[in-house]
């Protein structure tokens, strides 16, 4: 663990690490995914479910001040986070895991990960103990000099991840981290997950329910660019009862909040 | 300031250092904290509490004596991580995709080069002088490109993306172009003086345009621009076009100006997802 430094212990100036009033995205010429969104996110995991085509990779990208919103208020760790600008203070307070995550395969997973550090700008000093522990947090040590195009898809998740974490950011959003994991990994990033959230506010996006159910503390759904819920997890679960469609108590809730309670036939 | 050379005013007494040694069962809980924050900072009291165990707890420095033996043979036989610092310093400066690009360009300048030595007979245009600015705009999109840098949405949420990152990589292209097309200029007798300031011109504008539109688009609008503009009619009449005489130098150093304003004015452009179409 790093050292408790006085800026780790001093009072936040912010009620909530990440705070959206009204917020709109646009996506395109004329689409906006994210459309009027009312959210406040404190410390925790967070998972945002909503069925593919919401816009949540849209308002995570604009959470991680990549897209700019169009109206709205965004403010992410007291400071705001919309307009023009470089936002580098910022930046160096979030991690960030796109879903398409690229990487350069010639680079081994310490060049790369120390490549991140390096663009996030963390003091070159504590760099090589940064990447040693964002890497031992994923379970890579042991292929920390392996280089990228060798990894398995799972692996290449966990360089994703370890890369966000490198900064010990405040702020983490992870979006569809659990794609291409095995169910052995998938618990264990779940465990890392829970761990993270003790003291940073993590937005992690998925459209498995099962995800959110073992690992967070909060559920967003988010449908069609506006917020339909947000409560705990056992909340999701009492929205549903036995007449809408899903397996799980918590995919009936999700049923049941997203208004789609009959099953049509044949159709997705 | 570096706490391992802080000088202290008061340093831990000897009671304190020997009891603790002892293993601080008559010393308060207050103090041990005390000490121990002490002892984190502070090289020489930890040199002397390392003297008063020796002297003073031999069960604790056989304990520690019997660890290392075990542990040395372990660190010796371990290796040390690899340092390959020349990749981390060239990442700093290029991306991995940059480089075939930067070779693709070296190659066509190389075959200018050679077409203009060969063949005399394609009347008083150099084909250095008419490829020369807008070789470095290759460069430079392949730098900043959605298709080309697999890692360009992790690049740009950093806080080092944005101006700084542009320039970096834009002079990295410009540094392995330009003492190319120098070299080229000296073997063809072309002067730097008529290529070199259209050639930075063009890299600014390329940017400029690019915190529009994206880096890519904007470096195929300018070198499709340029192709209509000036490489046709040069091809066409076999004649040098007045853009690249030396009264058009004017008009460049102004259009350089302009693409260089324009980007510092916008440089929080170059900080969303929008610069690397």
């Amino acid at each position: 663990m790093p050292a408790v430094s006085r800026a780790d212990i001093a009072p936040t100036a912010y009620a909530w690490e990440i705070r959206a009033s009204g917020l709109k995205v646009r996506v395109g010429r004329d689409k906006m995914a994210v459309d009027g969104l009312d959210l406040s996110l404190g410390t925790g995991v967070h998972g945002l479910l909503g069925p593919n085509g919401a816009g949540k990779t849209t308002l995570i990208r604009a959470l991680a001040t990549v897209l700019r919103p169009a109206g709205g208020e965004l403010e992410l760790l007291g400071e705001a986070a919309g307009g023009l600008g470089e936002h580098r203070a910022l930046r160096r307070r979030i991690g960030y895991l796109p879903q398409e995550f690229g990487y350069y395969k010639r680079f081994t997973v310490r060049e790369f990960v120390e490549y991140m550090a390096w663009l996030k700008e963390v003091p070159k000093a504590d760099i090589p103990g940064a990447v040693q522990r964002a890497v031992e947090r994923v379970g890579l040590a042991d292929r920390a000099d392996a280089r990228m195009k060798t990894l398995s898809g799972g692996m290449v998740r966990r360089v994703g991840i370890a890369q966000a974490i490198v900064n010990d950011p405040p702020i983490l959003l992870l979006d569809e981290p659990t794609v291409g994991l095995d169910p052995a990994q998938r618990l264990r990033l779940r465990e890392l997950l829970q761990e993270l959230g003790t003291d940073a506010c993590v937005v992690v996006s998925t459209h498995l329910v099962e995800d959110v159910a073992a690992a967070c503390t909060d559920v967003v759904l988010f449908a069609e660019g506006r917020l339909v819920f947000q409560g705990t997890p056992g909340e999701l679960a009492a929205a549903g009862g036995p007449e809408h469609l899903g397996d799980s108590p918590l995919e009936r809730g999700y049923s049941a909040l997203l208004q789609n309670p009959v099953r049509a036939g044949g159709a997705w | 300031m570096n706490p391992e050379h802080t000088s202290h005013t008061s340093h831990a007494s000897v009671r304190l250092i020997e009891e603790y040694a002892r293993g601080g069962t008559g010393l308060a809980v207050d103090e041990v904290w005390a000490l121990e924050a002490h002892l984190e900072k502070c090289r020489d009291c930890r040199d002397r509490l390392s003297a008063a165990v020796t002297a003073d707890a031999p069960a604790v420095a056989a304990l520690t004596e019997a660890v290392w033996s075990d542990l040395e043979h372990r660190l010796a036989s371990a290796v040390p991580a690899p340092a390959r610092r020349l990749r981390a310093r060239l990442s700093a400066w290029t991306t991995p995709a940059m480089t075939p690009w930067l070779a693709m360009v070296l190659a066509v300048a190389l075959l200018a080069l050679l077409l203009d030595l060969a063949g005399p007979g394609s009347g008083q245009v150099s084909l250095v002088l008419l490829l020369a600015p807008v070789l470095p705009v290759c460069g430079v999109a392949a730098s900043w490109s959605r298709g080309l840098d697999p890692a360009y949405e992790l690049t740009a949420a950093t806080p080092r993306a944005g101006l700084q990152l542009v320039l970096r990589r834009t002079v990295s292209a410009l540094a392995v172009v330009i003492p190319a097309l120098l070299a080229g200029g000296w073997a063809t007798g072309v002067t730097a003086v008529q290529w070199l300031l259209p050639c930075l011109a063009f890299t600014s504008l390329t940017l400029a345009l690019g915190g529009v539109i994206g880096v890519s688009r904007a470096a195929v609008a300018l070198v499709a621009a340029w192709a209509a503009v000036v490489v046709a009619p040069t091809l066409a009449t076999s004649r040098t076009a007045a853009a690249l005489q030396t009264e058009g130098l004017p008009v460049w150093g102004l259009l350089l100006a302009l693409g260089v304003g324009v980007v510092i004015a916008r440089r929080g452009a170059y900080t969303v997802l929008g610069a690397h179409r």
